[in-house]
């Protein structure tokens, strides 16, 4: 019986212990939460949103760099997901099997989770060495290729989810490969596909380390691609060290609005578009 | 002669580009024309990808070769890196890597077991998904944040309360008393792993539960049917049906912890000099990366090192990277 009551202590023990790590990872989230809502909610004022960074003590804003976010966030989809979709399709429909498709997923799964600081030295030399300077383009392309191998990822996935006998009825019916990818797979499979692009936007608007060497940062209004572009993150990296506190407010109140977005596109992208079970 | 003999190339020729057009067969299909342009793209896109991470190594290893070839082979184990006289080598970037991504694991590996048990086996079903899904939130916060918090809410913390004991408890004591040396100043080594394990939790913990889930409810109840307890099904049923997948998922954890760059950079201190201690700052390759890029000039020696920093990172990563995957696809397909 002693043996019994030893298993049965270890037990409860050891549920106790777990349901306490369970307590501590969301006590860390929500710490991490109030202590941005503490420090960026004071901060954020209207001139975060009509005005550029300006020297300290102007009150300056990150308009430069929430415009600079949503132009190279904005570009990456636009030049990563074609071709993660096309990608990802491969990898379901033509190449399913093949050996190719094999070395393509595996490649694919490396790239997924390569340090993003990697992509950023990787375009540094495919672009702005060679192109002769730091530029938004860079950035968008860096970003792309963080958004890329989600896409793919999630494409893949969502597609074989798609039943053979929708496909087969498909071709039944006497309907090319293309039209049967085009308006039968992709269909039934666009709300996840949906899904995967919008967790890989969260991503790619909160990584900071690929933009470093790509598009550097700006402390002035541009929008030009050829040119060094501001963003949230990198304003959020300069401005947090400064040794002024007025910059260091912009940054939390840049933390916060960074956050903000990036949490409630996961929690509107997991609870409206995930496949209901 | 000659006519009959036409007529049957003629047909021979017909029957040629009926199958070219549609290659599956007789059929004639409208639209089927396109079926190979359509094809070469998908083919092509996957190309793409490979392309792409051949790119990454050669445009790494090409950007990092002045290096490699002026500081020979023991660039990557040497521990000298000075700008002033223009020495670099890797040693204390690989070995600050390595220490916080295994410090890492060391924290985040009994959370995340305990996190996954509590949401598999004791958590009601109805807690499950939210808490499952709160935790995952903690995987979407951007890396530059927990940098940030780390950087102003845990180092102040972790300098006045937590440290300060800890040195003068241990370091009178030979050996151990090593791992506690130096001043308390918050950042360093061990701040770097305890920030590094709460990024990784989430992503271990998400491949867990999956693995644990997918045990055979038969494998658990025969258990629980000779009378074994709750916790005792977990460790010596469903853990080790799992096995080979959990050290995939393991891995890929680590994976992740040794490339993280802003969370680091913020609170690692970014000395390059190795120390056996855990609260001495330190430095790992994608800090030093992020931190000294901006005063290394295009085409300077310190510029190629670290690119040659960033060429080692990348086959570190690749070889963790490649273990988890084989271990974890091995096991589910």
């Amino acid at each position: 019986m002693s043996s019994l009551a030893r298993r049965r202590t270890v037990d409860v023990t050891m549920k106790a212990i777990s349901t306490g790590f369970a307590l501590i990872s969301l006590c860390a989230l929500a710490w991490i939460l109030l202590t941005l809502l503490q420090k960026g909610l004071p901060a954020l004022g209207l001139n975060v949103f009509t005005e550029v960074t300006l020297p300290p003590g102007q009150n300056g804003g990150l308009l430069n760099a929430i415009i600079g976010t949503l132009i190279q966030v904005g570009g990456a989809v636009l030049l990563g997901t074609p071709i993660g979709v096309m990608a990802g399709t491969f990898l379901a429909e033509a190449g399913r099997g093949s050996k190719f498709a094999g070395a393509v997923r595996f490649v694919n799964d490396i790239l997924l989770s390569a340090p993003s600081i990697l992509i950023g030295l990787f375009v540094y030399q495919m672009l702005v060495v060679p192109f002769g300077g730091y530029s938004g383009f860079a950035g968008i392309v860096a970003l792309a290729i963080i958004v890329m191998p989600v896409v793919v990822r999630t494409t893949e996935d969502m597609l074989a989810l798609v039943p053979s006998s929708l496909r087969e009825a498909a071709f039944a019916l006497g309907a090319p490969m293309w039209k049967v990818i085009v308006f039968v797979t992709w269909r039934a499979a666009s709300n996840g596909i949906v899904t995967g692009l919008l967790l890989a936007l969260a991503r790619a608007a909160g990584e900071t380390a690929p933009l470093l060497f790509t598009s550097l940062g700006n402390n002035g209004w541009s929008t030009d691609l050829s040119q060094p572009m501001a963003s949230l993150p990198l304003a959020i990296n300069t401005f947090a060290g400064s040794s002024f506190d007025d910059q260091v407010s912009l940054a939390w109140a840049g933390a916060l609005l960074i956050t903000v977005g990036v949490l409630a596109l996961n929690i509107l992208t997991r609870f409206a578009l995930a496949p209901k079970k | 002669m000659t006519a009959i003999a036409d007529a049957s190339l003629d047909r021979a020729k017909h029957a040629e580009k009926a199958r070219k057009k549609s290659p599956n067969g007789p059929r004639n299909v409208p639209g089927a024309g396109l079926d190979p342009i359509f094809k070469a793209v998908l083919y092509a896109s996957g190309l793409l990808v490979l392309v792409l991470l051949g790119s990454i190594i050669v445009l790494l290893f090409q950007g990092g070769l002045p290096a490699l070839i002026e500081f020979g082979v023991s660039f990557f184990w040497n521990t000298t890196w000075n700008p002033v006289t223009e020495k670099f080598s890797a040693g204390v970037m690989i070995y600050g890597t390595l220490f916080t991504g295994f410090l890492a694991l060391l924290i985040a590996l009994p959370m995340s077991f305990g996190i996954a048990f509590f949401l598999t086996e004791i958590a009601p079903v109805r807690l499950r998904r939210p808490v499952g899904m709160a935790i995952q939130l903690l995987a979407a916060v951007p890396s530059i944040i927990f940098g940030m918090w780390g950087f102003f809410v845990i180092v102040p913390l972790l300098a006045a309360y937590v440290e300060p004991p800890f040195i003068t408890v241990f370091s009178g004591i030979p050996v151990i008393g090593a791992l506690f040396k130096g001043p308390a100043s918050g950042m360093g080594m061990f701040t770097s792993g305890l920030i590094l394990s709460f990024m990784i939790i989430p992503f271990i913990t998400a491949m867990f539960v999956e693995i644990i889930e997918a045990v055979p409810a038969m494998l658990k109840e025969s258990a629980y049917g000779v009378g074994a307890t709750t916790f005792e099904v977990f460790r010596h049923v469903s853990v080790p049906y799992g096995r080979t997948a959990l050290v995939g998922a393991i891995m890929l954890g680590l994976g992740r912890a040794l490339g993280e760059t802003m969370a680091v950079t913020f609170v690692i201190g970014n000395a390059t000099r190795i120390s056996a201690s855990l609260f001495a700052p330190g430095a790992t390759i994608a800090s030093t990366i992020a931190n000294e890029f901006p005063e290394a000039p295009l085409g300077s020696l310190k510029n190629h090192s670290l690119l040659e920093l960033g060429f080692a990172l990348f086959v570190i990563s690749f070889i963790v990277l490649s273990i988890s995957r084989a271990l974890v696809r091995g096991k589910s397909s």
